[in-house]
């Protein structure tokens, strides 16, 4: 019997332990996107408000298909993301409350140091892509529903091409993240659509330079979102807003000017400009 | 090369500076994994020991399963049980997303079939060596399996070690359940995946170098402890 009950003991202590930490202290879901996170923002960002507001952020990072799916899940308190059209759909079907811009940066056009293509210098981005594609240089896509790769998909678009029918010949559909893809690039010696902050955290370069940049098309403006209390009752309506209302607040668009990395900003503020 | 050479000095940097982060993911990845290697344990021995040595319809189709679940794709497991802990899911009232205790569930689930799966084959051998003794002393089913499993029992430290093994090393489930939040739910292999997507390609190879080290420490110690036990009490 004396076994019998140190299994039942054994078994109390993992439920103990299983459920004490289900008691935690005042927090904020965020679903955000691997591009804040990859660049390091989170970690300069969050201190000061933790310490201020007593609220943890708990930052989920997948790309901006998968965050805004989580807010309409309701399993995140706050999405903030990188896709204006999504982000719009997605207070209009009542997921979301209002949409507050919060910072932006921009896309560049990354690829080999030899540029098959020849992009280098282009001002105009859809041309870039349609001399990729012209000549049939490998392109790395996200493929992965984010903000980057929506980005992507309208730069084809307007370049009036249809890379997806060459998928698997030059036009790589990775179906990954924003450093995975870099990575892939890197690899292969391909272009690839990246964002300014991504890139700048970036340590794995190899060959890897940015090519084509400064279209004004290539602006990548952020946004950050409560989830719809109506939607999901579960929301931590309180505590989400008060984070939403601190960034976009002085302090909190101050923080985000001062990240750097070798003392270039990898955001700006929205409210400053 | 110089890749691998980087990622040697920056493990032992990383092991001599020991720094908070680091102890805090180390010990995370070891809490869940252990907890739930130990909770797959108490329900995969029992049931592969009743698979080994009870006779009952459909016993070789539940074998059959139990051994196609030891290729369990984590992803898939980390996909079921998100869908079941998520906010619009069927548990979503609990909570438990996104917290390490999601991360127990999930990886419980897909070490369970691998542990119940080797300690069946490990006991059904056994089994043939001493079947009949076992019904000589007492046929009552739950009994028998009692008995299988304290006869069986240092072998079976083999199976509960491969759960283990599996559990750790896993990324695809624990990366879904638990988002990989810093402070909250990051662990060893969730760092090395976020590392890799940096591009400190010599960092995550690094930290994937300290796991390896744990997991071998851990399969050393505790299989000193069985020959130590089998060579004093068996």
């Amino acid at each position: 019997m004396n076994r019998r009950r140190n299994l039942l003991n054994i078994a109390c202590c993992l439920l103990a332990l299983i459920s004490s930490q289900a008691v935690a202290e005042r927090f904020i879901v965020v679903a955000s996107t691997t591009s804040i996170e990859n660049s390091g923002l989170f970690a300069h960002l969050l201190p000061p408000f933790e310490e201020r507001s007593g609220i943890q952020v708990r930052v989920v990072s997948v790309g901006t298909g998968a965050a805004l799916q989580f807010g309409r899940r309701c399993d995140a308190d706050v999405v903030m993301v990188h896709a204006p059209d999504l982000e719009q759909d997605f207070v209009a079907s009542g997921f979301g409350l209002e949409r507050h811009p919060l910072m932006h940066n921009d896309f560049i056009l990354v690829g080999p140091d030899h540029d098959p293509a020849g992009i280098r210098g282009l001002s105009r981005a859809a041309e870039a892509f349609a001399r990729i594609a012209n000549t049939q240089s490998r392109f790395v896509s996200r493929a992965d529903r984010s903000g980057t790769h929506a980005k992507e998909m309208e730069l084809w678009r307007i370049a009036d091409f249809d890379p997806t029918a060459s998928s698997g010949q030059w036009y790589l559909e990775t179906g990954s993240g924003m450093g995975q893809a870099l990575n892939t690039a890197r690899a292969m010696d391909a272009y690839v659509l990246a964002d300014r902050a991504s890139w700048l955290g970036f340590g794995n370069r190899g060959q890897l330079q940015v090519l084509a940049q400064g279209d004004p098309i290539l602006f990548n403006p952020y946004g950050v979102i409560l989830v719809n209390e109506q939607h999901c009752p579960n929301t931590r309506s309180a505590a989400g807003q008060q984070f939403i209302d601190w960034l976009v607040s002085e302090a909190g668009q101050q923080q985000i000017a001062s990240f750097t990395i070798d003392g270039s900003p990898l955001f700006v503020p929205a409210h400053t400009d | 090369m110089d890749e691998f050479s980087e990622s040697l000095r920056l493990t032992v940097q990383l092991l001599v500076s020991l720094e908070p982060e680091l102890v805090e993911i180390v010990s995370l990845s070891l809490s869940v994994s252990v907890s739930a290697t130990v909770l797959a344990a108490l329900i995969g021995l029992p049931l592969g020991a009743a698979v080994a040595v009870l006779r009952f319809p459909g016993r070789s189709a539940l074998t059959a399963l139990l051994n196609a679940s030891m290729g369990l794709p984590p992803v898939v497991v980390g996909l079921a049980v998100y869908l079941l802990l998520s906010r619009a899911g069927p548990l979503g009232e609990l909570g438990l997303l996104f917290t390490p205790q999601a991360m127990v569930i999930a990886q419980c689930l897909l070490i369970t079939p691998l542990i119940a799966a080797l300690a069946r084959q490990t006991l059904a051998d056994l089994d043939e060596n001493c079947r009949e003794q076992l019904q000589v002393l007492d046929t009552r089913p739950l009994n028998m399996v009692g008995a299988l499993l304290w006869d069986g029992r240092f072998s079976l430290i083999t199976a509960v070690l491969a759960g283990f093994g599996r559990a750790i090393a896993e990324v695809g489930a624990v990366i879904i359940v638990g988002g990989n939040i810093s402070g909250v739910t990051r662990v060893m292999t969730s760092t090395i995946a976020l590392e890799t997507s940096k591009g400190n390609l010599a960092l995550a190879l690094a930290l994937g170098l300290i796991l390896v080290t744990i997991t071998l420490s851990i399969n050393l110690l505790v299989t000193g402890v069985q020959n130590v036990a089998t060579r004093r009490y068996a």
